[in-house]
């Protein structure tokens, strides 16, 4: 079998995500990079991918998809075994619960942490000064998310229950990111947290996937 | 089997998107109003279903969950084999990407380029007696136009979003677009042809028609 394609830069959170999800089904993979710089993204093999121009797109034989989150799922539904069993799709309650929480991720999670990512990383790259009013909200909106996680990890090991799933995988790229800016002591108020935070980075998968990453 | 319960106002989008899979698989249902204006959503008790005191909660028995589109997937999947509808196709890896495909776009595309305009043109003018904001409709009718024309392209190709059959994708897309077609810009789609056709065989369901009924564009 072909290995699968993950189109976009190696060092997006977004391909992140996606990759995570292949290393921990043990999947052969292919990052296949696409400069925005010289603006590949808007080109029209790169469309043809993403109709959106966005990264990451993917490709599985015929099957083209883009949208990490989808993405993710197929590979987990693909390559699902009695040990990999990330979306629990087979237990109505379960795979409702990762359903939860990788939403909560995607709407709560998500809008709060990538403003400090790239207000920190971003902005500067362009020349920029980071808008520390803007990190200031986005840091009270993390807390107040962060105490809603600390009650919920104080009493399940992981997110949508005692199993590991992607609803805690789809935390790792911006987190990851997080964790290397001046506001990471933020999470040592919530102790459950920094404790499945730790738990995470210390996947395989996790580790392999931080390997590949560019230096900052 | 008792009917399952879903919190929050019934004109709500995020209600509606619930309310529509229920429709249409033909589960009992009921809907419980959540006062948002005495706060009831950030009462202990619906605290209690959603952590987050946000709306919609959902109860089927035991089971309490949260976030509009999880709950409508734990629908689906639990009524849909009965009532003879496959929305999601999770027995097709193919067809089920891509509905999680259009499902994520609809998320993280269609709807934050869409629902500002609701949102300044309905929501906001009724609920806060503040005016629209014109600068963030015309940036988001930018934004929208060049969502439209992928759209356009795609539905010119299929009749629906995922491929050719109905699915999970393009019922999420009704909630949303029913109130932007009571906004002034609702012609817009007027443009995108197939986008519009997509629409129209969608607000003609039965399932949406009857959800809509309790969605007035009068607020």
């Amino acid at each position: 079998m072909a290995p699968v394609k993950v189109f976009g830069p190696a060092m997006s959170t977004n391909v992140a995500r996606v990759l995570v999800c292949l290393e921990e089904v043990g999947a052969e993979y292919e990052v296949v990079d696409v400069d925005f710089d010289a603006g590949e993204h808007k080109r029209p093999e790169h469309l043809a991918r993403n109709p959106f121009g966005q990264t990451p797109a993917f490709q599985d034989g015929q099957l083209m998809l883009f949208e990490s989150r989808a993405i993710s799922r197929h590979v987990l539904r693909k390559y699902k075994t009695e040990e990999v069993n990330l979306l629990r799709e087979g237990n109505l309650q379960e795979s409702a619960l990762v359903d939860v929480w990788l939403d909560v991720e995607a709407h709560q999670y998500n809008p709060a942490i990538s403003p400090i990512i790239y207000q920190h990383y971003l902005i500067p790259m362009r020349g920029g000064t980071p808008d520390q009013k803007l990190i200031s909200k986005s840091m009270e909106k993390m807390k107040k998310l962060l105490d809603v996680y600390e009650a919920r990890l104080s009493k399940f090991k992981y997110l949508a229950g005692d199993f590991v799933s992607l609803a805690d995988l789809s935390h790792f790229p911006y987190t990851y990111y997080f964790m290397a800016t001046p506001y990471v002591s933020a999470f040592d108020s919530y102790p459950s947290v920094k404790a499945w935070w730790e738990s995470l980075m210390s996947r395989p998968a996790v580790q392999k996937v931080i390997s590949q990453l560019p230096k900052q | 089997m008792a009917p399952v319960k879903v919190f929050g106002p019934a004109m709500s989008t995020n209600v509606a998107r619930i309310l529509v899979c229920l429709e249409e698989v033909g589960a009992e249902y009921e809907v419980v109003n959540i006062d948002m204006q005495a706060k009831e959503h950030k009462s202990p008790e619906h605290l209690a279903r959603n952590p987050f005191g946000q709306i919609p909660a959902f109860q089927d028995g035991d089971i309490v969950l949260f976030e509009s589109r999880a709950i409508a997937k734990y629908v689906l999947r639990k009524f849909s084999k009965s009532a003879g509808v496959d929305l999601l196709r999770e027995g097709d890896l193919k067809e089920a990407a891509m509905v999680d495909v259009w499902t994520e776009v609809e998320a993280h595309t269609y709807n934050p380029a869409l629902s500002p305009v609701v949102y300044e043109c309905l929501i906001y003018p009724a609920m806060r007696g503040v005016p629209t904001n014109q600068k963030v409709v015309e940036e988001s009718l930018e934004k929208l136009k060049k969502v439209l024309d992928v759209y356009e392209a795609r539905l010119s190709k299929h009749d629906y979003l995922a491929g050719d059959f109905l699915s999970f994708a393009d019922l999420n897309h009704f909630p949303y677009t029913h109130y932007f077609m009571g906004t002034p810009h609702a012609s817009l789609f007027d443009a995108y042809p197939h986008v519009k056709a997509w629409w129209e065989r969608l607000a003609a369901r039965p399932s949406v028609k009857k959800i809509s009924a309790n969605m007035p564009l009068k607020f």
